[in-house]
């Protein structure tokens, strides 16, 4: 008697700890090996891009927190990006300065996030515990600027919202001290961790063209050996005057990928640390009473600033018909935003283009034919945030 | 090529009736085509020596409907050699089929899916066009700027039924759009409201 076998299909997620978010992946199996994974995704959506054409530019900011949480303002950069492009207005030095700094914390808040539950997803569970008291504190970094931890809407088109309370400068300065010792520690405990390494070598292996191919960016490009990074290569607000290095991978595994988001935790570490010994004091945001609200105190005084913040507050700025794509370099690839202006005060068409929407459809092609175990290491070093994905 | 103004010269000269329109702004080149010369044009862009557009950064949809031509539909394309980019587009009307990219680009399969979920363009060729972004069973085309933004439905826990259920939208208070230009601009409900004033009467 012969027994027919049939391949079994499993459901992963939508709740599960390993799926990182709300990811429902359907796997068919041949045992324990992969042959086909299909994702289903937009348990997540909101409707961001619909949200965005029915407000006012300085309402949609908060909408790009919500993308990315993990890293929210360099999201918002993408967007002041665009309008300052459009509007051609100059951002004040130190403005300048703020936003990379900020950018930069974003950049190490997500890395520290994505490490951390890597190596929780095949089997460390310290360096996570280790990881988040960092993330705590760079959290408070973000609410002492902007007020709020994770949420921060700080980001204006022509500057920030507010300049840095005094000392926190300094903390900041401090903490860029403290944290090298932390990124080796968790070395220590990753790096040459056979378990970590067995899990990792030689898993989800991207080729240089298969990179290319499926519209890869950030470490995900990096990690196969492309030198890309839009900070380098069509450098936005102040990264021209700061030097950092691109670190690149080599085979392309999730490793690779893994070491790729170490040295970069430490290049964003030396950016911090130049922004804050350039940086001068002077204005946060463009001086132009059109585009940028007066501050508080003036309100009394002045008529002009009264009717600036009237206006401001209640129609908002207008944008001139116009038509760009901006992108920066977010922590986990480009983030662009593709914004079509029709001279009113809200924007016609604002299409987000996120990195992990390219990520993880490629998960079919990285996955297939490996086992079932590693699907939460790939998935893992992909770096999904379903925010972003699902928009 | 690194130099903007040669690259749109070099196009323009290889591909010349096909490309019936390009620009350059913000540093980025704009060309707009026929429907027909999108495979044709992605191949070269993609493959000549002299453009090496090997990236498909994103596909989407502007959607105006008092045109005859409804759709635009917009391809960014970057280029890692020579560091530029190119915005692709093409005008189609609402019940056009358009030809998928995902021959050329693989990843052009999750973004085409996105367009179909959001706008309802269909692509010929495509592996496996389904919805991407929105519920099962969703019905209707979310970015289409007649689709309204509160929605159709909307769904809750039913105690009695102990189950997810599905209704029509109910508002407390609708939906509230200001209109924004002044009174010099033109408003056009003024003129309306007093017409329908002068009915009632």
């Amino acid at each position: 008697m012969t027994k027919k076998i049939k391949n079994l299909n499993l459901n992963f997620g939508p709740q599960h700890p390993a799926a990182h978010g709300v990811l429902r992946l359907i796997l068919e199996l041949d045992g324990e090996v992969v042959e086909k994974a299909d994702p289903h995704i937009g348990l997540l959506h909101r409707g961001t891009e619909k949200l965005i054409e029915n407000k006012t530019y300085m309402q949609a900011v908060p909408y790009f927190d919500r993308l990315d949480y993990v890293a929210p303002m360099n999201q918002e950069h993408a967007f002041a990006l665009a309008i300052e492009k459009i509007l051609k207005i100059e951002v004040p030095i130190r403005a300048q300065f703020i936003r990379v700094i900020f950018c930069e914390i974003g950049r190490i808040l997500s890395h520290i996030l994505n490490v951390t539950t890597q190596a929780l997803d095949v089997g460390a569970l310290t360096p996570s515990l280790w990881g988040f008291e960092e993330r705590e504190t760079l959290m408070t970094f973000y609410e002492r600027a902007s007020g709020s931890r994770l949420h921060a809407n700080y980001f204006r088109a022509g500057g920030v919202h507010q300049d840095l309370p005094a000392g926190l400068e300094d903390d900041i300065g401090n903490f860029c001290e403290k944290f090298p010792k932390v990124i080796n520690d968790l070395e220590n405990l990753l790096t040459d961790n056979r378990i970590f390494k067995q899990r990792n070598v030689d898993i989800g292996i991207v080729t240089k063209e298969d990179a290319l191919d499926y519209s890869f960016t950030g470490v995900m490009i990096r990690g196969s050996g492309i030198p890309w990074d839009l900070r380098k290569s069509q450098p936005y607000d102040c990264y021209k005057q700061l030097e950092f290095k691109i670190p690149v991978g080599k085979n392309g595994d999730c490793y690779d990928r893994y070491l790729c988001r170490i040295e970069e935790m430490k290049e964003s570490v030396s950016i911090i640390k130049q922004c804050l010994s350039k940086i001068e004091k002077g204005p946060i945001k463009s001086l132009d009473g059109k585009i940028s609200p007066p501050p508080k105190k003036d309100l009394k005084q002045s008529m002009e600033a009264l009717i600036h913040h009237f206006k401001l507050f209640t129609e908002g700025y207008r944008v001139p018909k116009d038509e760009i794509y901006t992108a920066v370099e977010a922590p986990k690839g480009e983030f662009g935003v593709y914004l079509i202006s029709d001279g009113s005060n809200k924007p016609y068409k604002c299409k987000i283009r996120a990195p992990g929407f390219s990520h993880l459809q490629s998960m079919d092609y990285l996955i297939r034919g490996h086992m079932l175990a590693d699907v939460p290491a790939v998935l893992g070093s992909l770096d999904i945030v379903f925010g972003e994905v699902d928009r | 090529m690194s130099n903007l103004l040669d690259l749109e010269k070099k196009i323009n000269s290889e591909l010349t009736t096909k490309i019936k329109k390009s620009e350059i702004k913000h540093s980025q080149i704009f060309l707009e085509i026929d429907k027909e010369n999108l495979i044709d044009v992605t191949q070269f862009i993609k493959t000549h020596k002299d453009m090496r557009f090997r990236q498909l950064i994103d596909i989407t949809v502007v959607d105006y409907p008092e045109q005859a031509q409804r759709f635009k539909i917009v391809y960014l394309f970057l280029s890692h050699e020579f560091n530029q980019r190119i915005i692709l587009s093409y005008l189609i009307n609402e019940n056009e089929v358009i030809s998928s990219l995902t021959s050329i680009f693989p990843s052009a399969n999750w973004m085409e899916r996105e367009v179909f979920d959001m706008y309802g363009v269909n692509f010929k060729n495509h592996p496996d066009l389904r919805r991407i972004l929105t519920d099962y069973g969703f019905e209707g085309h979310p970015l289409r700027k007649d689709f309204p933004l509160t929605g159709h439905s909307e769904v809750r826990y039913s105690e009695e039924d102990s189950k997810v259920v599905s209704e029509p939208v109910k508002l407390e208070q609708n939906y509230r759009n200001f209109d924004y230009k002044s009174p010099w601009e033109g408003t056009k409900y003024i003129k309306e409201q007093t017409e329908n004033n002068d009915k009632k009467n």
